[in-house]
């Protein structure tokens, strides 16, 4: 009857669930192998380029803001461009309670500074979800620039536009120092979190709760018509997220002792977004594609071409959105497809 | 058997100047099987969104069994037992057939605000909607992603989605629109198997449609209820001929 490459219907006698459609939703969450490659990799990077510590760290905090971009934006269907202002709410509560001396363990810090994030996220969520499309994208970049102003007009207690320097950070556990001397023990707290991150968010996205983000995102009107609270799961889903990036931008000031204004500017809320597309958005794994591919491309760009290298990525951004609309991982599945098509037809 | 599922009492929506739904008194009884027709601009989507909370009425009421519904929000009158399919379709494109109608599935038994175990657990969820899709004779297509299907299959997916709520009132906007003549009968012949006791009611054009399905008619002209009936009754009713049958025989 089909034409396509629909599969056959189930054997005769079996049930339901052996269709390979409902096959395919069982088994949707389950562990692949290659799923361990990029933890392998990147416990491998700590012990073979001990040089690079420092760096992977920052890669390893740009990864769970992205995931947390890729939760409500790639998933949820949230158009936001003021995700900094949840990086820089966790940034600054890891900062003014080091600085002002009340608070300086680091774990409890970063569970501090992700609820902090969740509460503005909860409080602007309730505003800004009754929106949608452009109005919804400039209101985002309201709340953040919003906080940017309060951050640096509160200069008695943020350091204003010269931020919080040298903030004193306990070590982990009472025992690892924790400053930018020690890269290592900075690598491995960073991978840790961002280990933490991931499963949470994984669990979330393959949950009943994650599929019907999937549905509001592919038509929020007919969720409504099937009896979802559409507003009430956005609202959660973004004050989750903001929680995800409140505690990337409290790892950011933890490993970089210090907080300044752009923790929670334009650029470091667009630079996020750009990281997510290049990498392909809804996708999970798109994060760290895009945070190893942007930061990598920075890095060695800067090196070569200190005064132009924003020319070269600016070019592959071009290119992914001339050829690649998903970015690298959609391109990769698009290319995948295509293969095993080919492969069907010779 | 005449238990009334679904009435309203002088149900008005004005848009400005426009009356678009006037006083109308409506009674739906559990099994019926009612058509609602009438020309182009007569207000019988707007009926339809009153009904299920899309749009707040100017005057009247809605009650669901009884029960004032009035001030109900959408979600809150589908929970109740109120589903609809739209007369465009409203698909999750991007997701699977199968996926499509799990969503809806899941959200009725309460599934879909689950957080913390995977929704491939749910079996419950899968089996359900993967029987919904067989008897729907779309078990074939589970897999596929929705946007790939032609628009004849997707009307049918607009109806599994509703049916998956389990509806006591079904309100089924234009079914067949745009499906050509020769795939339309897939989706009438899903709507004739519907389970006996839901309450159906289908605004539709095509007056062989109506006349297969429907054992009442409602006439809509400019808002109002312009005459209700029988479908014999219907067609013998001259006023209805001129207004509205006239048109479509000619037309």
């Amino acid at each position: 009857m089909s034409v396509a490459a629909a599969p056959a219907g189930p054997a005769a006698g079996a049930g339901p669930l052996d269709h390979p459609a409902a096959r395919v939703l069982i088994r949707r969450h389950r562990l692949r192998w290659w799923e361990a490659l990029p933890w392998i990799v990147a416990l491998g990077v700590y012990f073979i380029f001990p040089d690079y510590l420092s760096f992977g760290a920052e890669l390893l905090i740009a990864i769970p803001f992205a995931l947390s971009l890729d939760l409500a934006l790639g998933y949820a269907g949230i158009i936001t461009l003021g995700h900094a202002a949840f990086f820089g709410t966790g940034a600054y509560t890891v900062g003014l309670l080091a600085f002002h001396g009340l608070w300086s363990e680091p774990i409890t810090s970063l569970m501090l500074a992700g609820l902090a994030a969740a509460v503005i996220g909860l409080a602007s969520g309730l505003v800004l979800l009754r929106t949608t499309g452009l109005t919804l994208l400039m209101l985002t970049i309201c709340t953040m620039a919003l906080l940017g102003e309060a951050a640096n007009m509160a200069h008695d207690y943020t350091g204003g536009f010269d931020g919080l320097p040298s903030l004193p950070i306990a070590p982990v556990f009472g025992v690892f120092e924790f400053n930018p001397l020690y890269a290592n023990t900075q690598y491995l707290y960073a991978l840790a979190v961002l280990f933490v991150c991931f499963a949470f968010v994984r669990t979330l996205v393959y949950s009943p709760f994650g599929q019907s983000l999937t549905g509001i995102r592919e038509n929020a009107l007919r969720m409504h018509a099937v009896g979802t609270p559409v507003r009430r799961r956005l609202v959660i889903c973004y004050t989750i997220s903001a929680a995800i990036a409140g505690i990337a931008g409290a790892l950011w000031a933890q490993t970089n002792a210090y907080v300044n204004l752009s923790a929670l500017d334009l650029d470091r809320a667009a630079t996020v977004l750009i990281v997510l597309i290049l990498g392909g958005y809804g996708r999970l794994y798109g994060a760290f594609i895009g945070a190893v591919v942007y930061l990598a491309l920075e890095h060695f760009l800067a090196q070569i071409y200190p005064s132009a290298w924003q020319l070269g990525l600016g070019l592959l951004l071009v290119a992914i959105a001339l050829f690649a609309r998903n970015g690298i991982l959609g391109l990769g599945a698009t290319l995948t497809q295509r293969y095993a098509v080919w492969r069907a037809a010779s | 058997m005449s238990a009334i599922r679904l009435e309203t009492q002088a149900l008005s929506r004005h848009f400005g100047a426009l009356n678009a739904v006037s006083d109308i008194d409506f009674r739906l009884d559990a099994g019926a099987r009612h058509a609602l027709i009438g020309p182009n601009g007569a207000g019988k989507t707007t009926f339809v969104n009153l009904l299920t909370g899309v749009l707040p009425p100017t005057r009247g009421r809605v009650l669901l069994a009884g029960r004032d519904i009035t001030g109900r929000t959408q979600a809150e009158r589908v929970k109740l037992g109120i589903a609809r399919t739209f007369q465009i379709n409203r698909l999750f494109r991007g997701l699977s057939v199968l996926e499509n109608v799990c969503i809806s599935v899941a959200e009725r038994i309460g599934a879909a605000s689950s957080m913390f175990y995977p929704a491939g657990r749910r079996t419950d969820v899968i089996e359900e909607a993967m029987h919904l899709l067989e008897t729907l004779k779309l078990a074939d297509h589970a897999r596929r992603r929705v946007s790939e299907l032609p628009y004849g299959r997707q009307r049918l997916i607009e109806l599994a989605i509703a049916i998956g709520l389990r509806p006591q009132v079904l309100l089924l906007d234009e079914p067949a629109a745009g499906v050509p003549s020769a795939e339309s009968h897939i989706i009438l012949d899903a709507i004739e198997r519907l389970p006996e006791d839901i309450a159906v009611l289908i605004i539709e054009h095509d007056m062989d449609v109506v006349f297969r399905f429907a054992r009442r008619v409602t006439v809509m002209v400019s808002g109002a209820v312009f005459a209700e009936g029988s479908p014999k009754e219907i067609e013998a009713n001259r006023e209805v001929r001129e207004v509205y049958l006239g048109q479509a025989v000619n037309g």
